[in-house]
């Protein structure tokens, strides 16, 4: 629609909207996050739903304890490699559409327990995280923060074309493999479908 | 206007009644056919939602030890609704009200002696 038009229907006191636009204005405002902590980011995530900083001004005050009723995962906290099958099958058993926060340095990428031996380097090697927040915790107002990029990008979506979210896609996946705790590692180590190895350049000297 | 019959009215109210409860169940149901995205697969269709792999059937027996139990349970809950009064009032209690309460709860105590002797509280 013309935006002069619609300019000029708004101050008749006509509001038009699209289809697309209501859908993705309900579903913004209305995202249910999955109650679930795995560290101490999640203090910052409980005080970020609390009164002092009232993620309920957003629509996402509905922390539901089943993965079932939930359609944002909030990744708080250390994914150690024992946890990381239980968050990927906690994901898989999310409706679509579904969101993922990697909140803290550690579900992005390790943290200061990068170097460990049984910490997951980043969530997003077994599934497709949507924000990122770094901070060691991220403060409630990150948190915020991440949660309104995440409402813009839910009001960009469009339902057709080839940017289109893998739920209105047939041929996107509808659940993404469990890594096995194995010997040594994960097995397999991180999915290949969404995570690629940083490509390391050096300068040349 | 008259009405020919008295239950035209309850007719009315029935139907509007059922369609109440009726149409949003369908139209929860036709959201879910036409519009929603499925994407099945079989963690998401598991019986339980955890983390931890789902083993086993939904349909399980409980055993019939487990209501014996839970019939305990709520005796004992519905006392305390009694006792809570009978505590508040009980300085100013007459000797027959006093008695009448020590007999429903020796009653009720008896009962639990003799599900003890049963061996009921013992979860095996």
């Amino acid at each position: 629609m013309d935006e002069g038009l619609r300019n000029e229907l708004s101050k008749q006191g006509v509001f038009t909207t699209k289809l697309t636009d209501l859908y993705n204005w309900g579903r913004k405002n209305s995202v249910w996050p999955l109650q679930f902590g795995l560290a101490c980011c999640a203090i910052e995530m409980i005080a970020a739903s609390m009164a002092r900083y009232d993620l309920a001004r957003f629509g996402a005050e509905v922390f539901r304890p089943s993965p079932r009723q939930a359609d944002l995962m909030i990744v708080a906290g250390t994914v150690t490699k024992k946890m990381a099958p239980q968050v990927v099958r906690l994901y898989n058993q999310m409706p679509e559409p579904k969101y993922v926060i990697a909140m803290g340095a550690c579900a992005i990428s390790g943290g200061p327990f990068k170097q460990g031996y049984n910490v997951l380097k980043g969530v997003d090697r077994f599934i497709p995280v949507d924000i990122h927040i770094p901070g060691c915790p991220p403060r409630p107002e990150a948190l915020i923060h991440a949660f309104m990029l995440l409402q813009q990008k839910i009001a960009a979506q469009t339902f057709t074309g080839a940017g289109r979210p893998r739920f209105l896609d047939p041929a996107g996946p509808s659940e993404f493999p469990v890594p096995e705790f194995g010997a040594h590692d994960l097995v397999p180590p991180n999915n290949p479908a969404i995570w690629r190895a940083p490509k390391v350049q050096r300068a040349e000297s | 206007m008259a009405t020919d019959s008295p239950y035209l009215l309850i007719t009315v109210f029935l139907v509007a009644a059922a369609g109440f409860a009726l149409a949003p169940l369908a139209m929860a149901f036709a959201w879910a056919r036409l519009f929603s995205p499925q994407k099945s697969g079989p963690e998401k269709n598991a019986v339980y939602e955890c983390g931890l792999q789902s083993r086993g059937d939904a349909w399980v027996r409980f055993r019939s030890e487990y209501y014996l139990y839970g019939i305990i349970f709520l005796i004992f809950d519905v006392e305390t609704i009694f006792l809570l009064p009978f505590a508040v009032a009980f300085t100013g209690l007459p000797v027959g009200a006093f008695l009448a309460m020590i007999v429903f709860l020796l009653l009720l105590v008896e009962g639990l002696v003799w599900a003890w002797r049963k061996g009921i509280l013992t979860w095996a």
